[in-house]
């Protein structure tokens, strides 16, 4: 707990002390990415629950905020509990089916993908959601309608990590995180003890779907414009994969390591032989691939296997 | 440009340089952002406009610069916007750290949204080369400038010479099928063709939307086959268009004209070089140059020489948006952002070699910018319409 | 729409696309059944194979179906160092990260060809390329019809090989008992590194294939992946028959729906299908 105290207090003061609009615009990515691995990680790392769709729930809540706001005329505040409530429900309904017909490992890796495509073809094809043209949010800016200076934004995604990391914390101390991880770790003798599976598991893949569409509303306002493929498309779905698998599953710290170490890698990568492009991501992926080589337990695991 | 042009820009700029004392001759570049998605599935596009504006830099300095503030060359800070706004976000601030008087791109219109709502937060003026998106300049977003049309712009004169095309041969076309691709441009282009052709007389008989990619065109032509449209209006981007041309002639399907609206390879050069004879006879409204300007035959035959590259719209359009910048920051007199923001508010420039006449933005938009129709003809791309630029007649309806 | 003209030349169609998709999910299904991996990287291997025809062609004037006996080989070396020096040591047995090796793998890949090649798409042109052939009332490309008797025969060679051969059988082993099959001296690494080159192998033949009737550029594979899992699935993990079958039936479903509900919605019965299956019948609609 103390350390999310400090955690929360240095990013906290980062806009007091640092001008720099690129820098600043990278910790709030850095923090959207953490948003995104910590959201995975409760399933995935916790859970034990891969999932290669998790976009399914993040362009979920993008598209309720858009629709509600650009639509219905919605407040943009209003409409947040509402996408994450929409995204618990996406959640809940993938995880019913799934779970309801045992699908385990990369049975349910794939059938979350195949969510995801669903989703994607669907928004393309129904007129609500601006089919392909997607969604423009109307441009206002001002704190009452969730269109922030950049230290607003950075506070509100803050925010959001924050409540992930106290979520993640109490995972993994608490009764029901108990259970999540005895599922995790043995699924029939989690069963045989007396904890209801199924239930355990659909409360996570809730659980992460809601901080998911918290990710896409966060999305939506900070770019102003979704469409279908940057809702549902793989490139989200990747995103919330990685960090949490570099940085450590399973743990409390994993997707923030995992997060600050790609975006990291990345920008330092972006400069690199500006007159051929493709060469930084050659590089990126290299080293991807020499992380996973070296450290097989992520960042946290290597971290504390260090301590001991 | 011509020779006595060239010669009085040189010697006024040696005059111009050699009034300076020795120690200030060398003046602080303009730093000018150049953010393309030239990684990623765009990346095509993306390296292709990344040419046209650096060819542009050079030409410009090469030309001496900006004479106003003593010949001061233009630097470009090149970008990758990795085919995603987000992307495109973090160049944008990373360029106005690095201090640029302006931003010039993004090629696409997801990725240009993003990257002018960022720019603006600097007041940071940004020129869009190419995104057609009309959401793009209905923002009242103060810094964005289009050179470009939109593809309202676009539909609308597609339409209208759709018309002018068919009244004149007597009207031999009395039912259209249109097939688009599933994002952005090709639905809003469906959209508005559907709106509106019927009231030419051209009765919409099917609407066809695609996904990107899509891996065969079989069944899509088996349909056009079945319906038999007089027109096929496609609207799609390069590696689509190029399948259903080829399936098209595969399965010997040959409507009366096949029209296109910002046809992806119908005015490529790449694409008549490839299938010479499945391009033939194809119409497309799109982005063109002036082929009446003698300059912009000089830049192809450039562009031409280099090994694998074409002249595509995105090499033109990108370095006529340079050079507008170019010219704005020479009335301006500065390179600073307020400043060259007024400029090209102001601007009525007209040394370009598209077909738009003098420059004049009104909210953003360059009001004067319009498409051209083309025709491929004997392996090669014709400007068959408005009639002022024609250099060749259409034929329409197309034998083969 | 339901004339039967056109149905007729729908399924026609089907089938020929079906079988690029199987030729695809061959190798995929080899990979999966065996080293029970999700091969992220298999879209961008296609793409260095389409690659590899396409300069073959280019350079050598090798017709695509002569780049067969070049292409095949030339993917199996390659499939068989990737596992042996990269995907094998990187992931130390891990599931989650062998994902993340793959995926690393294809981004370096398709970067690398970006880097090589430029984003240009390339296209072939063959004297097969506007070569039809009449079937009732359907009019098929040559090339397709080609990749159709293809698919049938690589797979015959997969089922031939798997039963009969001694790898085969070796293989077969390693997917059902990795640790019984080490015990009785089977070399398992070597026995992954080959399943993982034969995995390839198939996608270099599938590569002589499409070439013909398609494209490439660098990111030309990711069209392909969703469609190989699907069909890996619905056959049945690890069994080449599955994927022969699934793939015919995807790319049939694939183009009626089409037909009868859209291009951009009928895509989404691929999915349906893939999630019905997962649900209903997870282990594929064909005994392994």
């Amino acid at each position: 707990m103390k350390k999310i105290f400090i955690f929360t207090g240095l990013v906290a003061l980062m806009p007091v002390f640092v001008t720099s609009g690129s820098v600043l615009n990278l910790v709030v990515m850095i923090l959207y990415a953490t948003l995104l691995g910590q959201a995975w990680n409760i399933l995935a790392g916790f859970g034990g629950q891969f999932s290669f769709g998790h976009a399914v729930f993040f362009g979920t809540g993008a598209y309720a905020s858009a629709v509600l706001q650009a639509k219905f005329g919605w407040n943009a505040w209003a409409a947040l509990p509402a996408a994450i409530a929409l995204g618990a429900a996406a959640g809940a309904f993938i995880g019913a089916l799934s779970f309801r017909y045992g699908l385990r490992g990369s049975y349910f890796a794939l059938v979350t993908l195949a969510f995801a495509e669903v989703f994607r073809v669907l928004a393309n094809n129904v007129p609500f959601t601006g089919m392909g043209v997607g969604l423009m949010l109307k441009l206002e800016p001002g704190a009452r309608n969730f269109q922030l200076e950049r230290a607003g934004f950075l506070y509100v995604i803050l925010a959001f990590v924050v409540i992930a990391l106290l979520i993640s914390h109490w995972l993994k101390h608490s009764r029901y995180g108990a259970w999540l991880q005895a599922v995790r770790d043995n699924e029939a003798a989690a069963s045989a003890l007396g904890v209801n599976v199924f239930r355990v598991k659909l409360g996570a893949i809730m659980l992460s779907a809601a901080l998911m569409a918290a990710g896409g509303v966060f999305y939506v306002q900070y770019f102003q414009y979704i469409d279908p493929s940057i809702a549902y498309g793989p490139a989200v779905s990747i995103e919330a994969l990685l960090g949490p698998i570099v940085g450590g599953l399973g743990s409390v710290w994993g997707p923030v390591l995992g997060a600050l170490v790609l975006n990291l890698l990345g920008e330092t990568t972006r400069g690199l032989v500006e007159n051929a492009p493709g060469v930084n991501l050659i590089v990126y992926g290299v080293v991807l691939v020499a992380m996973i080589s070296f450290l097989p337990r992520g960042l946290a695991g290597t971290l504390r296997g260090l301590k001991r | 440009m011509n020779k006595r042009r060239q010669f009085l820009l040189n010697t006024t700029a040696l005059a111009a340089s050699s009034a300076l004392p020795l120690g200030v001759r060398a003046q602080t570049p303009i730093k000018v952002g150049v953010l393309h998605p030239v990684t990623g599935f765009l990346a095509y596009s993306g390296n292709l406009s990344r040419l046209g504006a650096t060819m542009a830099i050079e030409d410009i300095n090469k030309a001496g610069g900006i004479k106003s503030l003593g010949g001061a060359r233009l630097q470009a800070l090149l970008g990758d916007a990795q085919s995603q706004p987000q992307a495109g976000v973090a160049e944008v601030e990373k360029m106005n750290e690095a201090g640029v008087s302006a931003v010039v791109g993004a090629y696409a219109s997801a990725i240009c949204l993003a990257t002018t709502q960022a720019a603006a937060k600097y007041n940071l003026p940004h020129i869009v080369d190419v995104g057609v998106a009309d959401q793009i300049v209905e923002r009242g977003l103060k810094n964005t400038f289009r050179f470009g049309p939109g593809y309202k712009t676009v539909t609308e004169a597609s339409i209208a010479q759709l018309h002018v095309l068919n009244t004149v041969a007597g009207k031999p076309a009395k039912t259209v099928m249109i097939v688009h691709e599933e994002s952005l441009f090709g639905t809003g282009t469906a959209n508005l063709l559907s709106q509106q052709l019927p009231a030419l007389g051209l009765e919409v008989k099917e609407v066809i939307k695609h996904a990107n990619p899509t891996r065969d065109f079989s069944n899509i032509v088996l349909r056009i086959k079945a319906v038999n449209p007089d027109i096929l209006i496609p609207a799609n981007y390069y590696n689509e268009y190029a399948l259903l041309v080829r399936t098209l002639r595969q399965q010997g399907v040959q409507p009366k004209a096949i029209y296109s609206v910002l046809g992806g390879a119908a005015s490529s050069y790449k694409f008549v070089k490839e299938f010479a004879d499945a391009a033939n006879g194809v119409l497309d409204v799109n982005h063109w140059f002036n082929p009446k300007d003698k300059r912009a035959w000089a830049l192809k035959k450039r562009v031409d020489a280099m090994p694998d590259q074409f002249f595509t719209y995105e090499v033109y359009m990108n370095y006529t948006a340079l050079h507008l910048l170019a010219d704005a920051i020479e009335r301006a007199r500065s390179a600073k952002r307020e400043d060259i923001l007024r400029s090209l508010e102001s601007s009525k420039w007209s040394g370009h070699v598209m077909p738009y006449g003098p420059t004049q933005f009104v909210n953003g938009q360059n009001i004067g910018a319009a498409p051209l129709m083309m025709q491929v003809q004997k392996n090669d791309i014709k400007v068959v319409l408005p009639r002022e630029y024609r250099e060749s007649e259409p034929v329409f309806p197309w034998k083969a | 729409m339901f004339e039967f003209g056109i149905v007729f030349s729908a399924i026609l169609n089907g089938l020929t696309q079906g079988a690029v998709y199987a030729l695809i999910a061959l190798g995929l299904t080899l990979i999966y059944g065996v080293l029970h991996i999700i091969n992220f990287a298999h879209g961008a291997a296609l793409m260095m194979a389409l690659y590899g025809v396409y300069f073959l062609q280019r350079s050598f004037g090798l017709d695509p179906y002569v780049s067969l006996v070049v292409m095949v080989p030339l993917m199996f070396a390659a499939g068989y160092a990737a596992y042996r020096w990269v995907i094998g040591r990187a992931s130390h047995g891990k599931d989650e990260n062998i994902l993340l090796v793959t995926l690393g793998l294809a981004i370096v890949l398709e970067n690398l060809a970006l880097f090589l090649w430029k984003s240009d798409t390339r296209t072939i042109e063959t004297g097969w390329t506007y070569k039809m052939v009449p079937i009732g009332p359907a009019l098929l490309p040559l090339p397709k019809v080609l990749a159709f008797a293809g698919a049938l025969a690589v797979a015959a060679v997969l089922l031939f090989f798997i039963k009969k051969s001694d790898l085969g059988r070796a293989i077969r082993a390693c997917a059902k008992e990795r640790q019984g099959a080490r015990l009785v001296g089977i070399d398992v690494e070597h026995v992954f590194a080959m399943s993982f080159g034969i995995g390839l192998a198939c996608l270099g033949a599938a590569a002589c294939f499409l070439l013909p009737a398609y494209y490439v550029n660098p990111t030309v594979g990711n069209g392909f992946v969703l469609v190989a899992f699907t069909i890996v699935v619905l056959g049945g993990m690890g069994s080449f028959a599955g994927a022969l079958a699934g793939g015919l039936l995807i790319g049939v479903v694939e183009s009626l729906g089409g037909l009868w509900f859209g291009e951009s919605l009928g895509q989404m019965g691929i999915f349906l299908i893939f999630i019905a299956v997962l649900l209903f019948r997870p282990q594929g609609l064909f005994k392994a």
